[in-house]
């Protein structure tokens, strides 16, 4: 029972990012490498208003998802909107760039030193009994918060107007702008969502676990969860969570501990050798560098 | 190799065409900076020799990374992984068996070729983006390897290497590493610029152009995209079998993916597509960290910062690898080559055609 909801908390968060790869390149054909760091730069956003707002913190929390949503914004306006229509290498690098930049940012601007936004918030991370099995409250927030973000994703790609804006963008960006669509707000809306909901993930980690650069590899290693679901399938990176979340604390339980790194890859491996394009993605021709 | 630079010089044969020098002008600029090279350690200081030392080491790896990114157009971002799988064969022989360097050079060769096969199988299947998370996930995967090597056989904090030695005499001079390094970068340099003339490179440029193409053409796109790697991934590891014994010391820290993309970044800010542009990212990018140090240090901010260096490295590195993605894809050798257009039409100052 244990062990199904260490699952289930792993699969949540793996889930939570995933959906981020996903939406960026579904919609612009670009591999956002510095989701990592994005999630990061949102779990320090919510410490940050954390200490400004103290005293109430569900405005805390509204200020750093609206911060999380800007920087999505800001990292199209300033920098991804020049790598529209450049090679895939030039813009994945784009990205990497950015991590590395964001990376030395972050430490210049809050230090090395682990921090506990929940504490900030004035909350405690209890810890919940469910039939024999333990929780921490922050591990179910996270649930539940997935559980949420797809579904409104859902809802969003399929029942609004911009949601469908975005998936028509993602098929064909040429026919898209012939119809109107305005190319650069749909790529930046991604964007923002993207980084909004890796922000959502970041701040959520952070509360269970507190802000420390682990967050980064974390950040990556759901990259696995997005591309064994198909990397323009947003019910696939559900999946995909589920299926690298499975095996990564199955092997630490049964296997190695210190294997837990490297599972994710490994999934990773074995699925680009077997069926590339995912389980829920569609087959499609790469470009060359 | 390039297009005839020098006027009133015009090839006629095709040997000239393929000839890796042009003008006699070219040959004396060479022979100049031979002698420079040869004359370097005899004049630099101990620092500058250390600095010379690991330019030399990077451009190894570099120049085989530009030969599969840069030419074949096969997406790498594990070379760092190659480089820890040449140094950690090279350490485990060493530790286990005392093997000399006559044997763990040609084993780390080995194993880099045999990697690259294992890293340019998915190539066969896998395009772009899907190459590159593949590659990924194999540095991943032999770090990981490396790691655990380390912590088995209790060599936790690495694994300690003695500098090779040949008859009684041991090398752990920085001058004769110089040399020696200096060999065997000219030694990859060569190697490379001679297949990328021949038929292997004319093959790599041309599935980079287009494989259906290419595969019109009669050459066998697998086996050319399975050679690239090979070829890449054997100079790479044969740089971690150097890197090893240049340290004395191997240890997983030492192959993160900042080295990973470091690497990727010295050949897209030398530029990619050039064999020069590798060598010039690379100096670029050693060079880099220490430029940074001097400046924070002029500006007096060294103190205030000290505790946090690296950080102000990876912010100003980033932002240097977006600057030149954004504003000069062509990198510093597309810098060169404007220069030489230049002054080589000057006092005119139209583009020349076709550019």
């Amino acid at each position: 029972m244990q062990l199904a909801v260490n699952i289930a908390v792993l699969a949540a968060i793996y889930a939570l990012i995933a959906c981020g790869y996903v939406l960026i390149y579904r919609v612009s054909r670009v591999l956002s490498l510095a989701h990592g760091e994005l999630m990061m730069l949102g779990a320090y956003g919510l410490a940050a208003t954390a200490s400004l707002f103290a005293g109430n913190p569900l405005v805390a929390i509204a200020a750093s998802a609206v911060l999380a949503l800007a920087v999505g914004f800001l990292v199209y306006g300033l920098l991804m909107w020049r790598m529209t229509g450049e090679s895939v290498l030039a813009a994945v690098l784009a990205t990497i760039a950015l991590g590395i930049l964001l990376r030395g940012a972050m430490i210049l601007a809050f230090g090395t030193q682990t921090q506990y936004p929940l504490q900030q918030l004035g909350w405690a991370n209890a810890s919940i009994a469910i039939g024999g099995a333990r929780i921490s409250g922050a591990g179910l927030v996270l649930v539940a918060g997935t559980a949420l973000v797809y579904g409104a994703l859902f809802l969003f790609l399929h029942a609004s107007r911009w949601g469908i804006r975005m998936r028509a963008a993602g098929q064909n960006p040429l026919l898209a702008a012939q119809r109107g669509i305005r190319l650069h707000g749909v790529y930046a809306l991604a964007w923002g969502l993207a980084t909004f909901t890796g922000g959502m993930a970041g701040m959520l980690i952070a509360c269970d676990a507190g802000i420390e650069a682990t967050l980064v590899t974390i950040g990556l290693k759901a990259f696995p969860a997005a591309l064994v679901g198909g990397l323009d399938s947003l019910l696939g990176a559900l999946v995909g969570a589920w299926i690298v979340a499975g095996a990564e604390v199955l092997i630490i339980q049964y296997v190695d501990p210190l294997l837990s790194d490297v599972v994710p890859f490994f999934v990773l491996l074995a699925m680009l050798v077997i069926r590339p394009w995912g389980l829920f993605g569609t087959c499609e021709e790469l470009d060359r560098v | 190799m390039s297009t005839p630079r020098a006027s009133g010089y015009f090839r006629t044969r095709y040997e000239h065409d393929q000839a890796l020098l042009d003008t006699r002008a070219q040959k004396a600029w060479l022979a100049a900076f031979c002698i420079a090279l040869a004359a370097f350690p005899f004049v630099a200081g101990a620092f500058a020799l250390d600095l010379a030392n690991q330019v030399l080491l990077m451009s190894i790896g570099a120049i085989a990374l530009m030969l599969l990114t840069g030419y074949a157009g096969q997406i790498s971002l594990g070379h760092a992984g190659l480089l820890a799988a040449g140094a950690f064969t090279t350490g485990i022989l060493f530790k286990e068996a005392g093997a000399s360097f006559w044997v763990t050079l040609p084993s780390s060769a080995a194993v880099g070729a045999l990697i690259g096969l294992v890293f340019g199988l998915p190539s066969l299947r896998l395009r772009g983006l899907y190459l590159a998370m593949s590659t990924l996930a194999l540095h991943f995967l032999v770090v990981q390897a490396g790691q655990e090597y380390e912590t088995r056989r209790g060599h936790s904090t690495g694994v300690l290497i003695d500098p090779p030695s040949l008859g009684g005499w041991v090398m752990n001079d920085p001058r004769a590493w110089y040399f020696v390094l200096l060999a065997a970068s000219i030694a990859t340099l060569l190697f490379s610029l001679n297949l990328l003339r021949g038929r292997t490179g004319r093959a790599w440029r041309a599935i980079h152009g287009r494989e259906a193409v290419a595969a019109a053409l009669g050459i066998d796109v697998r086996a050319a995209k399975l050679s690239a790697f090979v070829v890449s991934c054997t100079l790479t590891a044969v740089a971690g079998c150097l890197f090893a014994y240049y340290r004395g010391f191997v240890s997983a820290e030492a192959f993160s993916l900042f080295v990973a993309i470091q690497y990727v970044a010295a050949i897209i800010i030398g530029g990619i597509g050039s064999i020069l542009g590798a060598v010039l990212g690379t100096v670029f990018v050693v060079l880099f960290p220490y430029g940074i140090e001097a400046l924070m240090s002029a500006l007096g901010l060294s103190e205030r910062l000290s505790s946090v260096v690296f950080a102000v490295n990876y912010a100003a590195f980033g932002l240097v690898m977006i600057l030149f993605l954004v504003f000069e894809p062509q990198g510093l050798v597309g810098i060169w080559r404007r220069v030489q257009a230049w002054f080589l039409l000057w006092p005119f100052k139209q583009k020349p055609v076709g550019k």
